[in-house]
């Protein structure tokens, strides 16, 4: 047992942590190992076709290569500055940490982009899941409309694995806006909702996807409702755990996925 | 919060006032030119094994470095390095179990 001074003065006996530790930091390790054996039996799937599937494709081309490098670059980089965040909570600098924090939304959202149109491309190109809606006048024609019908387990299990792992960078990107600017991020979110519902057109898994914005903007009020507060220092490293476990998948991701289904000619 | 969990958050909190910001930039550093040499591989045309190889060597080099500098676990008590990587390698070992196998069973079938 160890003694301490509460921050009321009145001297108390607690149990000290046996991870040395606070609790909410230990329950978002454990969220986090939990989640890696998810995204490990979606990498474990995906490999598991690559290797006993002959005709694999290889759809990446150059261009594909570079959108994907610069998406890793947008990831390390929101790691880095979401770590210099976590620095200014933990020094009560209340400005530098909402900006630093800002400055991760903003490079999470660039990876969101960029993946988005990455999507869009290789939509457009034919390869599509049968629950994507038709898109009019390429579904059949395109590059890959083959790749689509021969060697199904491709889309299957490259849209699920990085389609599950675009939500977490989404819910990333929400979880931190609501760390950085608590409820004035509701009515943004709801923007950036209306924004992607709107601005995809219907065939697009974007259009559908968006509701994914507009389930968060309703969850979130719903928690700074009934328990608004200031997030303080550990409020900010518990988020930048998340944040980094999904920069972490990524560098998983990024090397199985892409470079190991690259056509470079 | 309850207050003595209060306490533990100042007392982490007073360990990373003392990390230098420097440190993290160079973990940054590191973290990009590895990714830029596991692109210029993709240009070499390598053998699918010796590529898979050298990027999953690289990859586990950069989950390293994430988790220990910008997660913070470096800087954890031991039984919580331990615990938590220790369940997670177990894990992802099963999983292989059921994977490895077929894996190296196709391999040597000569499926590419």
């Amino acid at each position: 047992m160890a003694e301490a001074t509460l921050p009321h003065g009145r001297p108390e006996v607690y149990e000290p942590s046996l991870f040395g530790t606070y609790s909410k930091k230990i329950g978002m390790w454990l969220f986090l190992l939990s989640d890696s054996l998810t995204f490990g039996a979606l990498l474990y799937s995906y490999s598991y076709g690559r290797i006993s599937i002959a005709n694999w494709p290889t759809p990446f081309h150059s261009e594909s290569i570079v959108n994907a490098t610069i998406m890793t670059a947008f990831l390390l980089t929101s790691s880095l500055t979401m770590v210099l965040a976590v620095r200014a909570a933990v020094h009560g600098d209340a400005k530098a940490q909402r900006l630093w924090l800002l400055a991760t939304m903003a490079c999470g959202t660039g990876f969101v982009v960029l993946h988005g149109r990455e999507w869009s491309h290789l939509i457009a190109t034919g390869l599509t899941l049968p629950v994507f809606p038709a898109m009019p006048g390429h579904a059949t024609t395109g590059e890959f409309a083959d790749v689509a019908k021969n060697v199904p387990q491709f889309p299957a299990t490259f849209f699920g694995l990085t389609g599950m792992h675009m939500l977490h960078v989404t819910l990333g990107v929400v979880y931190l806006g609501v760390v950085a600017l608590r409820r004035n991020f509701i009515p943004i979110l709801l923007l950036c909702w209306l924004g992607a519902w709107l601005g995809t057109p219907s065939y697009s898994p974007f259009h559908y996807g968006a509701h994914v914005l507009l389930i968060a903007a309703i969850i979130c009020s719903v928690i700074l409702w009934l328990k608004p507060k200031v997030y303080d220092a550990a409020d900010v490293e518990v988020a930048g755990l998340y944040w980094h476990f999904v920069d972490l998948v990524w560098m998983f991701i990024f090397p199985l996925v892409y470079l190991m289904s690259a056509r470079i000619i | 919060m309850e207050a003595f969990q209060q306490i533990i958050a100042e007392q982490v909190a007073e360990r990373h006032r003392h990390h230098a910001k420097a440190q993290f930039f160079w973990v940054w550093g590191a973290l990009l030119v590895m990714t830029a040499i596991e692109v210029y591989l993709t240009y070499q045309n390598l053998k699918p094994v010796r590529m898979l190889t050298i990027l999953m060597g690289l990859s586990i080099v950069k989950a390293a470095l994430i988790i220990g500098f910008f997660m913070h676990l470096k800087y954890e008590v031991s039984r919580m390095k331990w615990l938590t990587m220790s369940s997670l390698v177990i894990c992802l070992v099963l999983m292989s179990i059921f994977f490895f196998p077929d894996a190296f069973r196709i391999l040597y079938l000569g499926v590419k």
